[in-house]
């Protein structure tokens, strides 16, 4: 690839969201700010192999997408907002030197995508396009949703914070925890969404953990106190240092209990360390930092240790009573069945709500492997029906039939 | 810019209307209006009689006039009133919306007033000046 190919490409991947949102936040108009700076990137590729790279790519590319927006102010109609952005907008170009560096203003960019005002199911999708710079059509692809439906969701999105001016900025006070838990929740959507294609077979969607993972380092680079943001990135740091361990090289599922634990990335497992130790050193627990806890306690079968299921446990009652849901009930019975046997986890999962689990294909696996324990052979094979017959996963669903099989462990 | 807060209560609040001394009620609506008035975010606005008895609804159809006893859209709760704000973000009109006494009650809905400048062009008196 040509060089002045490479430098676009690799400040694409570097700035993308540091100019969107350096524009959106004084514009206020995240969709105008993206045609500016696609625009100036389509500039770019036209001069910058014939004339050089520029010194300072980013400033260049700034500097470009800002005169476009500006002329594109200068043509809407009179609307106040756009009036009082443009007047910014030229204010700020005034005083900018060649040397200017411009401020980060990403974090605001996160706080709008997941703003309560927007329609809660496109917070994931709003960040992966407008922080990351994917398209539509990829983020249909990954989410399996109608390209049609995505990109009208976006569009209505991106009409709301330009119309009812969505304030760019970070919340304070009382909003804050709850403001950012919509952040951390859009981010861990993202990265669910790549974890669960386990095969690889479709690359977007797989790519969307590395994604989720940049979007959670951004967040705690800019909030490096943030315990819940160090506990999701710590999380996901986790999940994906286990990514090898997760099939045999058949191709076959390996539950966690079973991984061969020389298959686990240790420099991932060390990094999700550090985060969650310099998360608990805040003292203030929460959803996320539990959860990376619990994938904290299985690592110590990489020390050689036995996995310490009744600690286990407990961290699932911490997060049954800070974030009850699903996940984290069956997680809790999953661990309970373990350290005190499988009638104990089985009781706590007869708890559940029956609507709630009716189509939870992880609820019925471990329901049929602890009945299949405690030699309920009915109650598990009709476990295993379900669970088998809810499983998008070929591989998962192979292990599952061969567990039906075997006459209980 | 301005806001427009709608605010929507029950046939319950609206019978407050008729106890002038329910002090419990009327005190935060004395104070909230004060907070508005004294931040300078209060434009306009003013309450609505009561939907299901007084609202009555036009129609033209077809160059017949239809007139229609009740509201355009029957529900639970009726728009109770209407305040015009001017603030800087969406995010500072719900603050404002939500320490309205009505949003612990009913609901309030926050919409950006249009500026149709561009179609109508600047008509004093048909629009407040922004």
């Amino acid at each position: 690839m040509p060089e002045a190919e490479r430098v676009i490409e690799a400040v694409a991947r570097a700035s993308y969201g540091r100019l969107i949102s350096y524009l959106a936040a004084r514009s206020g108009d995240v969709a105008s700010a993206e045609d500016a700076l696609s625009e100036a990137f389509v500039a770019a590729l036209r001069t910058w192999p014939s004339d050089g790279v520029p010194t300072k790519p980013e400033a260049w590319l700034l500097h470009a997408a800002r005169r476009r927006l500006i002329d594109r102010l200068r043509l809407a109609r009179t609307r106040d907002a756009n009036a009082n952005a443009l007047r910014d907008m030229l204010a700020e170009a005034e005083g900018m030197s060649a040397d200017f560096t411009f401020p980060d203003e990403r974090l605001k960019l996160l706080f709008v995508c997941a703003h309560p005002a927007i329609d809660a199911r496109i917070h994931t999708a709003l960040m992966l396009q407008v922080v990351l710079g994917l398209d539509a059509a990829a983020i249909a692809e990954a989410f399996l949703s109608p390209a049609a439906t995505i990109g009208q969701r976006l569009w209505r999105a991106k009409t709301k914070i330009r119309d009812t001016r969505i304030a760019f900025q970070v919340p304070t006070g009382a909003e804050l925890p709850r403001r950012l838990f919509a952040v951390l929740e859009a981010i861990y959507a993202a990265f669910s969404r790549g974890w669960d294609d386990v095969d690889g077979a479709d690359s977007k969607r797989r790519g969307l953990t590395e994604e989720a993972i940049w979007l959670a380092s951004v967040l705690v680079e800019l909030l490096p106190q943030e315990p819940e943001a160090l506990g999701l990135l710590a999380l996901m740091h986790f999940c994906e240092a286990r990514r090898p361990a997760r099939r045999t090289s058949e191709g076959e599922y390996v539950p966690i209990s079973e991984q061969d634990t020389h298959l686990w990335i240790r420099s991932r497992l060390d990094e999700a360390q550090r985060l969650l130790a310099r998360a608990a050193a805040q003292g203030c627990p929460g959803r996320f930092q539990l959860e990376a806890a619990v994938q904290s306690a299985h690592v110590e079968r990489w020390h050689g240790r036995a996995t310490d299921w009744p600690a286990i446990a407990v961290l699932y009652e911490g997060l049954v009573a800070c974030a009850p849901t699903v996940g984290a009930l069956l997680g809790r019975a999953a661990a309970v069945a373990r350290a005190r046997g499988p009638a104990s986890g089985l009781a706590l999962l007869s708890a559940i709500p029956a609507h709630v689990v009716e189509t939870h294909q992880p609820y019925w696996a471990v329901r049929a492997h602890l009945a299949q324990q405690l030699g309920h052979a009915s109650e598990a094979r009709a476990a295993f029906e379900t669970a088998i017959r809810l499983t998008e996963d070929a591989a998962v669903r192979r292990f599952l039939q061969r567990r039906s099989r075997s006459e209980g462990s | 810019m301005r806001y427009v807060m709608l605010i929507y209560e029950s046939e319950r609040e609206f019978d407050a209307r008729a106890r002038p001394d329910d002090e419990a009620f009327w005190a935060p609506w004395r104070e909230y209006h004060r907070a508005l008035v004294e931040a300078g975010v209060y434009v306009g606005g003013s309450p609505l009689e009561r939907s299901d008895t007084t609202a009555t609804t036009v129609r033209l159809r077809g160059g017949d006039r239809q007139v229609q006893d009740g509201p355009y859209a029957d529900t639970k709760e009726q728009l109770g009133g209407f305040m015009l704000i001017e603030l800087p973000s969406l995010d500072a009109a719900l603050e404002w919306a939500s320490r309205c006494p009505a949003a612990a009650y009913g609901a309030v809905e926050i919409r950006p007033a249009a500026n149709l400048e561009h179609i109508f062009g600047p008509e004093p008196g048909i629009f407040p000046s922004a």
